[in-house]
């Protein structure tokens, strides 16, 4: 890996997988919703490692479409020359009943965690395509693989991610271009700060180093912490009939 | 439902709200008290603030600047000390004061102007802040400094959270060669011989701290081991750290920590060989001996304990025996207790703890009213020889012993947020 866009690089997770993206001197080229916040982490990764390449520019989710997004990610690009890694991470986690409510925030909660993800995909997959190189890893989620009453509309939009990521992958494989789908399961962010955190809680510098592993290890889809694979498995064989008179 | 443990977990803090504090934070709900936390390693109620809102400052977590030729260092006050030392160390730079456990908060560390085994040297962290910026709940940020807004300075390093809360820092560092330290142990009988000693070794070292056996009694009473260190000089080869962190991975029921287990701990302590020659160590276990076990705060149960600490004047070392020998017959103590002498520079803090005189820290399990009996009849000793309780540490003075231990409170208490508030006040002044 040497040059890096991110998308949503401020969140704890991106910041973290940054770190150690920038101890093997990557160069990046980061994308936060809020200003203010690039700012401060670009003088933080200046400060933390004085000899790599940083720029940054705003982008946000609900805006920032067709045009005006095809430009921001020429000029990453342009500035980058080739682009090893595309790593996206934005998101948020909308309050499900709140989506049941207003349909304009389920909208937006659609929009933010599927949508704008498939479409900086869509973007960057034609680039890299005509590099012939590169890897595309996106940040989905376990709740994405199975539609529970308490998140389903976060879940119905990283369920898209992820038919769509099997999609780019199949098709982008002869292109030598790699695509990464990560499902972590709970972790200890800004996001989640009001949870009451339990065993199946993970830090996010646990997370980020399985993130790392698995884009060097060119894996498709990785489970983090690792039993979360397990714990979906089950999930995903209780028979719909069951599934539905439960409470989770 | 939120909930919040500090250090000591004897009981859950329920914040109505919690949120992330940024520059351009405002204070909307006004009828609600507000109060910044750090990394919750304070051990009583002064980081707890029930029904009101809680500023997470843990994302507050950029480096803003350093200066690799001076060693200053600008921040967020949300930033670890572990954080810190990964930054400079290999850069030839050292924090000036580090207290004993490096997963504190900047800003935790100026809140309650933490201070360190050099303290008799150098004085406390506030020491080496040179500005910091407040935000506070009229919406402004002030810039605070020995110059600019300097009430606002002195009133908060120390304040304990209540003037605002702390943007950024910058601190100054201390020039060091590596990561080294060089140790020396020495074993004293009593608390005699450990002041014989100390009068010596306070003036020859960096650093000094001394653990002692609180269940020794009689001739015994106040045996330990005293420790000394130093900054490493040019080394050619450094040594490695040389172990792996440990979690406490649950929370039994029950202490783990009884008459027992105290009694064989401190025993094998006190009695296990001391090494005569001076040693060199990484920096790590030399000031965090406890980091090695992550959580450690968990094998006193789910009613958690309590650290006492307090800071006698020097001329008052008998008050020091007779606390030692309150604690001892009480059985009641911790394991080690920790003693080390403060000396006279101070960051002019107006609530800051550390003064001249000898300070002692210990960890209690929390027995309920007996724990609670022996606090009190420690606090009448510390109050009548004009000696103070830490806030840092406190769950249980009461305002008598606070107002005395405090002199410059009444001034304190005009820069203090009108919005801010903690259980540790409330308990103090009510609502
Ligand atoms: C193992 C161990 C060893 C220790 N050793 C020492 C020692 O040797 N010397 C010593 O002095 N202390 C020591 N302490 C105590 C510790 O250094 C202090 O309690 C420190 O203040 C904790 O920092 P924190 O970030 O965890 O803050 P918290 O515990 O979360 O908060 C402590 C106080 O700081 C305030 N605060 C935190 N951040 C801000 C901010 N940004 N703006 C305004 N106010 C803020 C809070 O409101 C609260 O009043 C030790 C603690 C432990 C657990």
């Amino acid at each position: 890996m040497q040059n890096v866009i991110v998308f949503g690089s401020n969140s704890t997770i991106a910041r973290s997988v940054i770190d150690k993206l920038a101890l093997e001197r990557c160069n990046f080229y980061l994308f936060a919703r809020e200003k203010s916040q690039l700012e401060l982490q670009i003088n933080d990764l200046k400060v933390k490692y004085p000899d790599i390449n940083v720029s940054a520019d705003a982008y946000d989710a609900l805006v920032d479409t067709g045009e005006i997004l095809n430009g921001k990610i020429k000029q990453a690009f342009d500035q980058l020359g080739r682009v090893d890694l595309v790593f996206i991470a934005h998101g948020n986690l909308p309050n499900q009943s709140a989506c049941e409510e207003n349909w304009q925030d389920a909208n937006s909660a659609l929009k933010v965690n599927g949508l704008s993800i498939i479409e900086i995909c869509h973007n960057v997959a034609k680039r890299l395509k005509e590099q012939q190189q590169g890897t595309i890893a996106v940040i989905s989620s376990v709740a994405g693989e199975r539609g529970r009453q308490s998140n389903y509309v976060y879940g119905t939009a990283k369920g898209m991610i992820n038919i769509y990521l099997q999609g780019l992958r199949n098709s982008l494989y002869p292109h030598n271009v790699h695509v990464l789908t990560i499902m972590p399961g709970f972790v200890d962010t800004k996001m989640t700060t009001e949870f009451k955190k339990g065993l199946l809680w993970a830090k996010p510098e646990k997370v980020a180093n399985d993130i790392v592993k698995a884009i060097h290890a060119k894996k498709n889809v990785i489970y983090t912490p690792w039993f979360w694979r397990i714990i979906m498995r089950i999930i995903k064989l209780i028979p719909e009939n069951k599934f539905k008179k439960m409470k989770l | 439902m939120i909930e919040q443990y500090s250090w000591g977990r004897i009981k859950a803090s329920k914040p109505a709200q919690i949120d992330f504090p940024s520059a351009n934070y405002s204070f909307l709900q006004r009828e609600l008290q507000y109060l910044a936390k750090g990394n919750l390693r304070s051990y009583g109620d002064e980081a707890y603030n029930d029904n009101g809102i809680i500023l997470n400052t843990l994302h507050l977590d950029h480096f803003i600047h350093f200066d690799r030729a001076n060693g200053v260092l600008e921040l967020e006050s949300g930033v670890l000390l572990e954080q810190i030392l990964n930054l400079i160390v290999p850069c030839g730079w050292f924090l000036p004061v580090t207290p004993g456990t490096k997963y504190i908060t900047v800003g935790g560390a100026v809140a309650n102007d933490v201070h360190g085994k050099n303290h008799h040297k150098v004085g406390s962290f506030g020491c080496f802040v040179d500005s910091f910026t407040l935000l506070r709940s009229d919406g402004l940020i002030y810039q605070c400094s020995r110059e600019l807004n300097s009430h606002y300075f002195y009133a908060t390093i120390g304040g304990m959270g209540l003037t605002g809360i702390i943007l950024r820092v910058k601190l100054n560092l201390l020039t060091v060669n590596n990561h080294a330290i060089v140790t020396k142990a020495y074993k004293f009988r009593n608390l005699e011989h450990y002041m014989e000693l100390n009068a010596e070794l306070e003036r020859q070292s960096t650093y000094t701290v001394a653990w002692i056996d609180c269940l020794a009694s009689g001739r015994s009473l106040g045996r330990g081991v005293y420790y000394t260190g130093e900054h490493a000089g040019y080394l050619e080869r450094l040594p490695a750290i040389n172990y792996n962190k440990r979690t406490f991975p649950f929370t039994p029921t029950k202490s783990l920590i009884n008459g027992l287990t105290l009694k064989a701990f401190n025993t094998l302590y006190y009695n296990r060989p001391v090494a005569k020659s001076p040693q060199l160590v990484h920096y790590d276990p030399f000031f965090y001996p406890l980091d090695k076990l992550l959580n450690w705060n968990r094998i006193y149960g789910r009613k958690g304990f309590y650290q006492y600490q307090c800071v006698i004047p020097n001329a008052a070392s008998d008050a020091m025996r007779e606390i030692l020998r309150r604690i001892s017959i009480s059985g009641n103590g911790s394991f080690l207790a920790v003693l080390k002498t403060f000396g006279s520079i101070s960051s002019g803090g107006m609530m800051s703890f550390p003064r001249p005189g000898l300070a002692l820290a210990l960890d209690f399990a929390n027995r309920g009213n007996s724990t609670l009996d022996l606090f009190r009849s420690l606090d009448d000793i510390v109050l009548t020889h004009g000696g103070a309780i830490y806030a840092a540490k406190d769950a249980t003075q009461s305002r008598e012993v606070f107002e005395a231990g405090y002199p410059q409170l009444n001034e304190f208490i005009k820069y203090i947020d009108p919005l801010f508030s903690s259980n540790l006040w409330r308990r103090l002044y009510g609502n």
